[in-house]
């Protein structure tokens, strides 16, 4: 199945990357050779192989992930706002959405 | 003592990183409050004293982590990654941030937005990547050990690119905890140094469950150091000579085909193995990896943390903005190709028979396994390249992680030790990849080599 110029303007906007005319036409056709060369996947017989979910070994499968349901620290209002672009009033400030 | 070591190392990357190109970010007052701390105090722990240089994807509260991307360029994270934690409590001094490939995406360290990192072995070549900074900075003996990232590589091939010792253990081994996620089913803290017993005193200390990161496995941390005996009589060496062909620099092959003559002097038994699926692994990587990168990299979006775009009113205006002007081009591309395999119609298709051919690798592994301890392979197709030369064709870029995704598809641990230059002066390095949980016995294996073939090489470029 070829990639399209249609599939990477659709691709980008589910993706939120606002592409430029230049990077439309650079990233096309390179997007287009490495889907084409992973299609050589469909060279492989794969009936009946479970697909493999996540990278956990059989090890990492039987550990046990659940804790006490006890509150420990969190970072705090103060601290997680600290980076944010636009902090207001113990909020992140967002632009409007139309 | 430790502000002595800690201070030449301080040194040493500042005055090479106008050459080199191999820190975003040195502590330098920081990292000499805390050696004065370490000296005062006669702190006894595994790694006092040491220092430590840290790639700019894993958290360090109050250093900066831009992950190499102008998306995070000016975030500073509010916490510790687990393996930070680990090695400060342990006494490790950590002098600075190392650059990166941009959200740990390459295999040069020239997708950085702040500039690639230059071999020291030869300026004009590329480090390796994406972990080319920590690399660079034990090669050129500035720091004894690194910490970086391998999701497909990028401990390892680096490590080979530079002549040193690059370790990335068992998927679940380290936390992830703190360590900005890329592929969290592939991706693994891993640890530089020149000497394996470096390798093992470090890896001692940061591995073990974390209940931070739940994909941390409840298997015990074993002293690795005391598994460096030297002995590998009776051990079993698989080399598979199907991956020993086309694409493969001749000086690699010859030079690898060499250190499995050292293996059999010593006594080690060299069995025929195959890894049939071993040829389809690029394409599951770039499938799987690329999937859930663009599900990671989503957070990025200018609302929380990290760079917003200006002149954006609307909201949806604002991602879109700030992801196009925060993102370098690999990262963007790699986003596009991840939404594309996820997307409705080409998840069956794409996704999903990636996800079943992952499993025909590790069962190749599996399988491989039965008949030895340990599988033998170059870690890099070449040498380093030129800077430049591969950047306009991101599939052959690609191909470069041609013998080292195996190992974070299937999980297993792998280890890339230096075993020559070329006849241009490049290192070139020879890759043991073990069974799960088997980070004792490749350092073994590893430290045995090192033992009669110590690589005494050093580049022109180096701290003194």
């Amino acid at each position: 199945m070829p990639v399209t110029q249609s599939d990477i303007e659709k691709v980008a906007q589910l993706a939120h990357l606002e592409l430029g005319e230049e990077e439309l036409k650079t990233f096309g056709p390179q997007i287009a050779e490495i889907v084409a060369y992973v299609e050589q996947l469909n060279e492989l017989d794969t009936t009946n192989v479970e697909p493999a979910i996540g990278g956990l070994t059989p090890e990492g499968e039987r550990t046990e992930t659940t804790r006490p349901d006890e509150i420990f620290g969190s970072l705090g209002q103060k601290i997680a706002l600290a980076e944010a672009p636009d902090p207001a009033e113990g909020h992140f400030r967002v632009p409007k959405v139309l | 003592m430790s502000r002595q070591t800690v201070e030449f190392s301080i040194n040493a990357a500042e005055k090479l990183n106008e050459t080199l190109n191999a820190f975003l970010q040195i502590d330098r007052e920081g990292a000499l409050r805390r050696a004065g701390e370490i000296e005062g105090s006669g702190h006894g722990g595994p790694l006092a004293g040491i220092p430590i240089a840290v790639k700019d994807n894993i958290c360090v509260k109050g250093l900066q982590a831009s992950c190499g991307s102008k998306i995070l360029g000016h975030y500073h994270p509010p916490y510790n990654a687990t393996v930070i934690e680990r090695l400060t409590t342990a006494g490790a001094v950590i002098i600075g941030k190392t650059n990166c490939d941009e959200f740990a995406m390459g295999s040069s360290n020239e997708n950085s937005a702040f500039g690639p990192v230059r071999n020291p072995w030869d300026t004009t070549r590329v480090s390796g990547g994406s972990s080319g900074g920590s690399a660079t900075a034990v090669a050129a003996g500035i720091v004894p050990v690194a910490l970086g990232s391998d999701t497909g590589g990028s401990v390892r091939q680096p490590a080979s690119l530079c002549g040193v010792i690059g370790m990335k253990p068992t998927y679940g081994r380290n936390s992830r905890y703190g360590l900005v996620a890329f592929a969290s089913s592939l991706d693994q803290v891993g640890v530089f140094a020149r000497e394996v017993e470096d390798v093992a005193r470090v890896l001692g200390v940061i591995a073990g469950r974390d209940p931070q990161d739940a994909t941390t496995a409840d298997v015990p941390v074993p002293d690795y150091t005391a598994s460096l005996t030297g002995d590998v009589k009776g051990a079993r060496i698989g080399l598979p000579r199907a991956l020993f062909g086309k694409g493969l620099d001749d000086e690699v092959k010859s030079s690898v085909e060499s250190v499995v003559d050292v293996y059999r002097d010593l006594g080690a038994e060299i069995v025929d193995v195959e890894l049939p699926n071993a040829g389809y692994a690029i394409a599951v990587y770039y499938i799987i990896a690329t999937a859930e990168a663009s599900s990671n990299l989503a957070r990025f979006d200018g609302v929380r943390y990290g760079f917003r775009a200006e002149d954006a009113p609307e909201l949806r205006q604002m991602y879109r903005k700030t992801r196009a002007e925060g993102f370098g081009p690999e990262v963007k591309r790699r986003i596009m190709l991840g939404t594309y395999v996820l997307s409705a119609g080409y998840y069956d298709a794409y996704y999903r028979k990636a996800q079943q051919v992952r499993t025909l690798i590790k069962n190749d592994f599996l399988k491989a396994f039965a008949s030895c301890d340990a599988i033998i392979t170059p870690t890099s197709p070449t040498p380093a390249f030129a800077i430049g030369e591969k950047t306009d064709d991101p599939l052959a870029m690609y191909l470069n992680d041609i013998y080292t995704v195996t190992a974070n598809l299937a999980g297993i641990p792998g280890i890339s030790v230096p075993c020559g230059l070329s006849s241009e002066r490049l290192p070139i390095g020879f890759q043991l990849l073990g069974p799960y949980w088997s980070e004792d016995q490749l350092l073994k294996f590893a430290h045995a080599y090192e033992q009669v073939k110590p690589f005494t090489e050093r580049p022109p470029i180096s701290a003194s």
